[in-house]
């Protein structure tokens, strides 16, 4: 058992007393904890397990299932490389590798500092500006991989 | 009624009948690998394709309904060749390590393989490098053997309501594993191993420890021990089955002859301490039920993995719990106690194991200090029905045409009360035989009590012990308790009267004979064929009743003094406290 409980916000009880009995309620919950806690925590986890009687392992189930939810906080800005489709043939993928080469890290990891951290998505609903990512509510689109570097920066030192 | 053709074959079903059942019905084998009797079809496999005319699709026949006037052809060259296909790509993601696995000669996809002639791999081999997770000491995980069949995870969640195991994970990177990726022996797991007797693959098995008790066997000189061994009751009527025998043949006495011949120094029958366990049970109802010490229902705690359950889900159950051990406990005591005494040898001298029916009982034997009640391990290892058959043909030992051979006397003689514990009901029907007596003073006319037997998942009684009503319920399959405690809470929490006084719990389904350590391939047919084998024996036996046994008798004399008395609590009797579901 987690050492540390976590106490939900009242919002954020509110809002699962209010679904706790329609269908489909575990997915809607989930999005509303990683909304607040940017990830879902082994220890929300569990407090959403003790609130709804949902054992654990189901919702472990379908945290894993969703590439959407998260069992690792992010880094503060996390770069949300699309690869659908039209991204992916203009070379996402070398955007990807720059920024883990830059970063140093790989897949879920979060660098050192907690800055960064990379989330590869599904089509980001802009695919005439392809190939794009997202940091934050920033959009950058028609990106090659020497550019890179420079928006890297401006985050780290932000 | 649906009227249909298989082959051409016209079969007459119920409707809802799927097309996997109605073809048994003709004597035609569709093949599968996912599908399980005990469970609802997953459709993970694709193995059971057949081809239905006038569709152009392949369909499963394992979830597909029959319906009226389909035609249905199971076995072409197409069918054939997409199964062999299936079966390719399932290798493929496979270790082909056969020769050292658990499931050597007793896998359903090597027996695929096998049937359907695969001679090379034409998919290239992506394996996954998973970690073996032998945290439990019940149950090892190796989820690189994983066919993504389902069953483990379904019967863990639906037939057993544990769930300590879910698929983490999707797509090729989706495994079997407990929520957060903790270890099993930190999750909510009771050990049970259904999950390890549904595995049609070397995924789920039994932590092996035969290694272990072949070194004690074999030790000579100053180092060797007394090597001695108890067997339990569902394990007589199963063990068997890896010998190519029917379930249900009871083989006790050749079972005693073999474990002479492995080795051991003396033979005791856990059947002796079930006998004892109903002299300390059947006391503490009385105790309950006639006295009012204690609470009322009284609940069973012979079953570990049950025990492990409570203890995690409904310790508000506790004080409900019986205190006497489980008989493979009692029987641990009593040897290193009892026996080294009267033998004259020094307990720490003593290599005692258990043969059980269960992987539950592996991590029983070291649950609490009361299991070191002797002052040494009580029960030192315990090993499978799985693994006692493995030994005995380690050991060259030609057990069908062995001799027969008796147990050891004093631990070895048993009743026919002694003998049913290894069902569902035979607790509760071994403890009313005895109760009854311990009520009125009179003895039974008639020891039957049909209505706890039987594969029904819950089943409840009343029993009239002279003018007093006594109400009784047995449960077995994890998955069916909740409903039966559900209703004592609620007449707990309204101020009512309990509906049940005395209650038995098994957590694998049919008890015992359907435990997680036994012979692979149980469906309920194989449950009634055990079933049958334990209440032959229960009828074969000159005592029916366990306060009979001349033994038990003799030991309350000589050694316990009186059932539930100071040296039985110090002894056969054990406490419960309340655990967290998950550890880590």
């Amino acid at each position: 058992m987690p050492e540390t409980k976590i106490e939900f916000s009242k919002e954020l009880r509110d809002f699962i007393e209010e679904w706790k009995d329609k269908p489909g309620n575990l997915i809607m919950m989930l999005h509303r904890i990683q909304n607040e806690y940017s990830y879902i925590p082994r220890e929300a986890a569990e407090e959403l397990s003790r609130l709804i009687g949902t054992p654990l392992a189901k919702i472990y189930g379908v945290i894993t299932f969703y590439h959407y939810f998260k069992t690792t906080k992010p880094g503060k800005h996390k770069i949300s490389v699309c690869l659908g489709t039209a991204c992916y043939l203009k070379g996402a993928q070398s955007l990807i590798d720059e920024a883990e080469s830059i970063l140093g890290i790989k897949g879920d990891e979060v660098t050192d500092d907690g800055l960064f951290s990379i989330d590869p998505v599904r089509c980001l609903g802009c695919c005439g500006l392809a190939p794009v990512l997202m940091i934050g509510n920033d959009v950058y689109g028609k990106l090659t991989k020497d550019q890179m570097p420079e928006i890297i920066a401006k985050y780290r030192n932000a | 009624m649906v009227n249909a053709k298989i082959n051409g074959i016209p079969v007459q079903v119920a409707e809802g009948t799927t097309i996997l059942d109605a073809a048994k019905k003709v004597d035609v084998k569709i093949p599968t690998l996912c599908y399980s009797p005990d469970l609802s079809p997953w459709a993970a496999c694709g193995i059971c394709v057949v081809k239905v005319e006038k569709n152009p699709k392949m369909l499963r026949a394992c979830c597909t309904p029959i319906e009226e006037g389909m035609s249905v052809i199971t076995h072409d060259p197409e069918i054939v060749a997409t199964r062999k296909t299936v079966i390719e790509l399932i290798l493929s993601t496979h270790p082909d390590d056969c020769l050292q696995c658990p499931r050597n000669q007793d896998c359903e996809l090597q027996r695929l393989a096998a049937d359907f002639g695969i001679r090379e791999q034409p998919f290239d081999k992506r394996l996954r490098n998973l970690p073996v997770d032998d945290s439990s000491g019940s149950l090892i995980v190796n989820a690189e053997k994983c066919v993504r069949c389902g069953r483990c995870v379904t019967v863990c969640q639906q037939m057993q309501n544990v769930w300590a195991i879910e698929f983490l994970g999707r797509g090729e990177k989706m495994r079997i594993a407990p929520a957060a990726d903790v270890k099993l022996g930190d999750s909510p797991c009771i050990r049970c191993g259904q999950c390890s007797a549904h595995c049609p693959v070397g995924a789920i098995y039994e932590n092996d420890q035969t290694r272990e008790v072949w070194d004690n066997l074999m030790k000579e000189g100053p180092e060797a021990k007394k090597c001695v061994v108890q067997i339990a009751p569902a394990v007589r009527v199963a063990l068997g089955e890896a010998f190519g025998l029917p379930p249900g043949t009871n083989l006790t006495k050749k079972i005693y002859a073999a474990l002479r011949r492995l080795g051991f120094d003396a033979i005791f029958d856990t059947n002796f301490a079930a006998d004892l366990t109903i002299m300390e049970e059947g006391t503490e109802f009385v105790k309950r039920f006639a006295k009012g010490e204690g609470q009322l229902p009284l609940i069973t705690s012979c079953c570990p993995a049950w025990v492990d359950y409570m203890q995690k889900y409904y310790p508000d159950m506790i004080p409900n719990f019986s205190t006497a051990k489980s008989p493979q406990q009692m029987m641990g005591a009593m040897i290193k106690t009892y026996w080294a005494g009267k033998a004259g040898v020094d307990p720490a001298n003593i290599y005692s194991v258990s043969v059980m029916p269960c992987t539950a009982k592996k991590y029983e034997n070291g649950r609490d200090k009361s299991m070191w009640s002797s002052g040494h391990k009580d029960v030192d290892v315990t090993l499978t029905t799985r693994e006692l058959a493995r030994m005995i043909k380690q050991a060259g030992i030609d057990l069908l045409n062995l001799p027969d051979e008796e147990a050891d006397s004093p631990l070895g003689p048993y009743t026919g009360a002694g003998t049913i514990f290894g069902a569902t009901g035979g607790v509760m029907e071994a403890a009313l035989r005895t109760a009854y007596t311990l009520v009125t003073g009179e003895e039974l006319k008639d020891v039957n009590f049909t209505g706890v037997r039987g594969i029904s998942g819950i089943k409840e009684a009343r029993v009239n012990i002279k003018g007093t009503e006594v109400r009784v319920a047995v449960a077995h399959q994890m998955g069916n308790i909740a409903q039966v405690l559900e209703e004592v809470r609620k007449a707990r929490a309204e101020g009512k009267e309990t509906p049940w006084h005395f209650i038995e719990v098994m957590a694998c389904r049919g008890g015992c004979i359907g435990g997680g350590g036994q012979p692979y391939g149980c469906t309920d047919e194989v449950r009634k064929q055990r079933m049958r084998g334990i209440y032959d024996d229960d009828e074969r036996q000159t005592y029916r009743c366990s306060h009979h046994n001349p033994l038990i008798k003799q030991v309350y004399q000589e050694f316990l003094g009186e059932p539930c008395g100071h040296k039985s609590h110090e002894l056969l009797h054990t406490h419960y406290e309340e655990k967290p579901l998950y550890l880590k």
